[in-house]
Formats: C-alpha cells, structure tokens, sequence
C-alpha cells in the first residue's frame, strides 16, 4: 500500500509543448506539437499551414509560364529543380523537340543546385546538432555557386531560368569556367566537411542508431530521395526515368542501408560528389545551338492528363496536370517529396530524446514551403 | 620594492590613521570590491568581444571591428543597450525568485574571482581552504540557473533549467576530485601556498602522467560546468530556443551572459593557479619583477580561455543522456583511479621536480 502512494507521489507526468511555429530547429514556419515525457518523446504531431500560399489553386489562374515562376517559391532551394519540372510536362505534353544544348544545361544547373541545396543541408546539420562552424563553411561553398548562378540566371535564389521551351537565356561567357573552377575548389572542400564533421566523435554518437527507418516504412510512407536511399531502398528519379541529359551522364545512386540518421547524412555527403561528376562529365561539352525552342505565345496543352517527375535535392518531386486546352491547366497538383517525407517523423522519434528529434529533422531536410506550398 | 604594493599599502595605513579601526575595515572592504567589481566588468566585457572574435576567425568572418579600435568598444556599446532595455517577463511567473536568479548566478562568479592570486600578494582573500571554497561557491550558480528556469513559467526554460541541475551536480564530482588530485601533490588547499609549491616546476609538471589526466578531466568537467559547448544543453540553441534564460531581458538577462563568460575566466584561472604556475613566470625569468606575474597570469588563463572557445566552436553539441553517461560511466571512474595514481606518486617521490 505504502509503496503505490511513493509511486504516485513520484509519477512522472506527459506534457506538451509547441515546437514551433517560432523555432530555431524547425527551420521556418512548422508547429510540431510535442507530448513529452521528461526528455523522451511520445508524440509528435505536425501542425502545417501556416506558409500556405494556394500555390496549386494559383496555377489553374495563371498561363503556363507563369506558373514556372511558382515553382520557385516551392522549394527554394532547388528553385531550378522545379522549374525544370514543370518546363518538361509541358514541353512533354506539347511534343516540342528540345536540342541538347539546352538539355544539357539544363542538368548542369540542375546538379549545381542539388549540390548548393546539400550544401545548406550540410551546414545547418552541423547547427542543429550544435556544431554552429559547419553553417559559414557551407554557405562558403554555396556562395560560389550562387555567384555562377547570379552571372548565368540573374538571380541568387528564385532563379526562374527554365522557361517551357528551353532557357530563359543562354548561359554567361564565364559560366563554362567558372563552373570548372567551382568543382576544382569543391573536391578539396568535401574532406574538408568530413573532418569537421563527419569524424567527429559526438557527432556519430549523435546520429547513430538514431532515427532508424527500415526499408518497408520508408516504402510504405512514400518516402524519396536520400531519406528513402538510406533505408536501402533505390529510387532515384534520374535513375530509373532520366529526364534532360542525365541518360547520358554515369553515376552510382547513393544507397546505405542502415536507415539511421548517419546514414541520411552520408547519403548527402555521397550524392554532393555524385553531382560533381555529373557536372564535370558535362560541363566540357556543351553542344552549340540554340538556347531556346519557339513556343507560342499562348501555350495551351492539348486535352489530357500529363505527368513528369523529377529528382529534387529532398526527393522526388511529381508534376500532374490536367488540361481542358484551355490557356491554363483545369487542376494541377504536385507531389512535394518534404510532405511525404515529414510524414515520417512522429514514426521514427517517438522515443527518442529532444536532441534525437532536432537531429532526425535536420536530416529529414524540410523545405516548409515545399510542404505547405 | 613594488611601485603598486606600496600605494596599496599606504592606502591602508592612510585609512586606518584618519578613522577608528572598525570605519577603516569597511571602508577598505567597499574600496577593495569596487576594485573587483572592475576588474569583473573589464574581463567579462573583453572576453565576450575576444569570443566574438575567435568565432569569427573559426568561422571564416571577421567579426565585430567597428566601435572602437579593433572593436573594443563594441561589448561596451551591447551592454549600454542591454542596460536600457525594458525589463519584460511572464505575467504568471514567481515574480520574487524570478527576479532573484540573476544574482545567484552573477553574485557565485564574482566572490569566486576574489580568492585567485594574481600576483604575489594581489590577492583580495587569501584563505587556507581556498580550493574548497572555489569548489563550494562555484556551485552556488546552479540554484540561480534552477530558480530562473522554474520561476519564469515556460517549459523550454524548465527543460533547460532540469537539464542544467542535472548537469552541474555530475560534473561538480569531476572537478572536485581533479582539484583534489592536485591538492594530493600540492600538499595545501591554500591557493598562494599551491603556487608558492610551484617555484620547483608547475604541477603539470611535477604530477606528470596523473597531472595531464587530471588537467583534461579538469577542462571536460569545467566547460560542462560552465554550459558551454559541447555541453550546453542548458541553454541548446537549436532544442529550448533559449533555455533557462528564455524569459528574461535587459540587464537580468545580460547578468546571466556576463555570469557565463566570468565563469569561463575562473575556470580557466583554477587551471591557470593548479597546473600551471599561476603568476609565476616560466623557468622564472622575472621573478625579480612581481607586478609581472599579473602579466603571465593573464596570459596563461587566456589560453586556457581560447582552448575553452576552441572547444565550442568545434565540436557538436552531446544529447543529454551521453553527457551522464561521460560523466559516470568514464570521468568519475578514470579520476578516482587517477587520484590513487597520483597518491602513489606522491608517496613513493616519483615527481619531477626541478
């Protein structure tokens, strides 16, 4: 009798807090509603909307090139990654021939920009689970290819440089060199990362055993990009559809198979120099030609449905269009891989600490507005 | 003898021939703290613009270099700021301990700064268990951080506030026994005698193997103690946004930022005065000019400071349960192990002295 008294006296009790909307981890504007217990999370529920702009009601408004320029608002770290998704349905849907010139820029910026998006990843990993240094030596980096970009889009962030039909304009004189001298100074700069951080004896007590995903949830809840290729499970776009020139290009797909959140980072760590292979097997040899197709001035798409993914630096991002041949689409729905893989979250850390959970995000890489969009 | 000795001492003499004994104590009692109140301030505010600027140089910036020359007057400029903040707070919280915890905190760090030698005989309180009473006092701060983190009515600031109790009470056992390691080869808890013993090499010299071991328990355990990185789980930027402090502003808050960075200092001074020699001069090269010591004392503890912020903008921060688990599963047992070793030396006279 006595005893069950102490235990009530004692009984730990769950509470909940707001982890969010204003919070450093979340990185924007995500509510996560905790219940805790002491340290240790027994829930997490997401709250979403509070970034939500209609994007997709804005698209069944707007003629087809002006929805390129909402796809930058998306995910705006891979702005271009978008923008060339919707440029391919619809030139998809028009059966317009597009020359490798454009082709190939086109995976050139876009692997730049994977490798700028990874680059960001990277240092706010290192902020989230404390190391605050890894944030300026990824922005290092990421400055240069901004500056490609500046030069080349005439823009730093929402670059609006696809435009259905080809390129908004062919690329600056500089960009072949610049380009070059960009992936020289990254290769030496990614040992750089690892010994700062991914040998960092806390760090992998951090991430190790943390998180873990087996294969068949990742399957099971739609998880993409380098959140599902480390629980082992192959699904990289360019891959198995390659899109633009990357049916041209060789490269591994980033597998691991442990599922934790180590192995989430190393995936990235992976595909930064996957991309710049990719960038390097191109950039040599950009074919001449033109920068951009004739289109007319008022796109309508035949009557039907349309459908393109692409691989985005967070997963795969799907386009759906349904079009009545009017100058605008009828509905236009896109599958953001950051909902899906946000999914995930109350999955893989409930039991977890706080400190597990902040770390699970970072490597779950979430893009707010790509998944209230 | 020494230019600055003696107007101290005329001072004394001074103050006791024009008032009655007991006036005169008080007197020089309030003018000694006026001095350490200074003294506080000017080493608070330089170390938080030196760790601005070590982080800059980490970080590949440059950091603050506008106010002043090379920026010295830019803490000055943020403390003038925080001083004229509005003073906000919840409207639910314990209003008497929440407005109390800033000076526990603040109150701990600079009675602790009282009993350091910085030179020969600039010393405000020489006592015969100085060690205990660094030890003792140091872990007044806590209360402070527990108090403002439960009084202010925020769960993050009550995580924080939970997390630094916990923390703190660990890692007290490692410095304890690290110091007291020490103290086995120094032969007195006095803080003058422990450098006056170092006149034959520093005692991370004399204590070799066992010394070093209890110098690296002594910097982990101290930077956990003082919640900074990779152990501020306190204050866990990217996990309680602000931690224990979430809730305060203006100038409670600026007491708790000046605390941390004074406790940095004193943490580095404890290693500076038991390891290191103190004010002593390396292989005495100017013993003949005391004054100097406050030079080398300086110089050895700023060191120590940067090997602290080197610390921080290093490595990643640990999650709570491994911090405890370093602390009991690995510190505790290697130092009480250690101080036996270094028990042994001192029996069987294995120190190298010079």
């Amino acid at each position: 009798m006595e005893v069950t008294s102490v235990n009530n006296n004692f009984k730990s009790e769950e509470y909940c807090i707001n982890m969010g909307p204003q919070h450093p981890a979340t990185h924007g504007v995500l509510n996560l509603l905790l219940t805790i217990d002491g340290e240790i999370i027994k829930k997490v529920e997401p709250d979403l909307g509070y970034i939500h702009r209609s994007i997709e009601k804005m698209c069944e408004r707007d003629s087809y090139q002006q929805i390129v320029h909402l796809t930058d608002r998306m995910d705006y770290l891979s702005s271009n990654i978008n923008n060339e998704a919707v440029c391919l349905t619809i030139e998809n849907a028009l059966q317009l021939e597009i020359p490798e010139r454009i082709k190939v820029i086109r995976t050139i910026i876009g692997e730049l920009t994977r490798i700028s998006s990874h680059c960001l990843w990277w240092g706010v990993m290192g902020m989230d689970v404390g190391a605050l240094t890894t944030f300026f030596y990824g922005f290092r980096d990421r400055e240069m290819i901004n500056d490609i970009m500046e030069e080349t889009c005439g823009a730093r962030l929402t670059m609006n440089y696809n435009v259905p039909g080809g390129l908004m304009l062919d690329i600056h004189p500089n960009f072949v060199k610049r380009v070059k001298a960009f992936v020289a100074h990254f290769k030496t700069k990614i040992p750089e990362y690892d010994s700062l951080l991914t040998e960092n004896i806390i760090f992998q007590k951090r991430t190790k055993g943390v998180g873990v995903l087996s294969k068949e949830d990742a399957i099971s809840f739609g998880a993409s990009g380098p959140v599902a290729r480390a629980s082992g499970y192959s699904c990289d776009v360019r891959k198995y559809h390659p899109y633009s020139a990357l049916d041209r290009v060789t490269f591994k797909e980033s597998l691991m198979t442990e599922g934790d959140t180590f192995a989430r980072y190393q995936v990235r760590i992976m595909e930064l120099w996957e991309s710049l292979s990719i960038v390097e097997q191109l950039v040599d040899n950009i074919p001449e030609g033109e920068s951009r197709v004739k289109t007319n001035a008022v796109i309508k798409l035949p009557k039907g449905e349309y459908y393109q993914k692409v691989e985005t630096a967070r997963g795969e991002l799907g386009v759906y269009i349904i079009s009545t041949g009017t100058k605008s689409p009828y509905r236009l729905k896109f599958r953001s891989p950051g909902f899906s893989n946000l999914s995930l979250l109350n999955h893989i850390s409930v039991g977890g600490k706080i400190g597990d959970l902040v770390a699970i995000m970072a490597t779950l890489d979430l893009v707010i507005p790509d998944i209230d969009r | 003898m020494n230019l600055t000795l003696g107007i101290i001492n005329n001072i004394h003499d001074w103050l006791f021939g024009v008032m009655p004994e007991g006036m005169a104590a008080i007197v020089e009692m309030i003018l000694i703290a006026l001095v350490y109140l200074g003294i506080f301030s000017v080493v608070g505010l330089f170390l938080v613009l030196m760790e601005r600027r070590v982080a800059a140089w980490f970080q590949l910036r440059i950091g603050p270099n506008r106010v002043g020359f090379q920026g010295l007057l830019q803490t000055v400029a943020d403390a003038l700021k925080l001083v004229s903040k509005e003073l906000t707070g919840t409207t639910k919280a314990d209003k008497f301990l929440y407005n109390l915890a800033p000076y526990f905190v603040i109150i701990s760090s600079l009675m602790a700064l009282a009993v350091f030698p910085f030179t020969k005989d600039f010393q405000a309180f020489d006592i015969n268990i100085g060690i205990f009473f660094l030890i003792a006092i140091s872990s007044i701060g806590v209360i402070g951080i527990l108090l403002g983190g439960w009084a202010s009515n925020n769960k993050f600031a009550l995580i924080g506030a939970m997390r630094s109790g916990v923390q703190t009470i660990s890692y007290e056992l490692s410095i304890g026994l690290s110091l007291l390691t020490m103290v086995l080869i120094a032969g007195s808890l006095q803080l003058s005698e422990i450098v006056e013993v170092q006149k034959n090499g520093w005692l991370i010299v004399q204590g070799h193997l066992p010394a070093i071991i209890a110098f690296m328990i002594f910097m982990i355990s101290g930077t956990a103690e003082t919640n900074r990185a990779p152990f501020d789980m306190v204050e866990a930027e990217s996990e309680l946004g602000a931690g224990f402090h979430t809730e305060y502003s203006g100038m409670k808050f600026a007491y708790f930022f000046l605390a941390e960075f004074i406790n940095m200092f004193i943490i580095a001074a404890i290693a500076t005065t038991v390891f290191f020699g103190g004010w002593l001069s390396p292989f005495g090269l100017t013993e003949s000019i005391p004054w100097l010591g406050v030079f080398w004392f300086l110089s050895k503890t700023l060191v120590l400071v940067f090997l602290i912020m080197w610390f921080r903008w290093t490595f990643p921060r640990l999650r709570v349960d491994q911090l405890l688990t370093l602390e009991w599963k690995y510190l505790l047992p290697i130092n009480l192990v250690n101080m036996v070793v270094m028990a042994f030396i001192v029996w069987l006279n294995l120190t190298i002295q010079f």
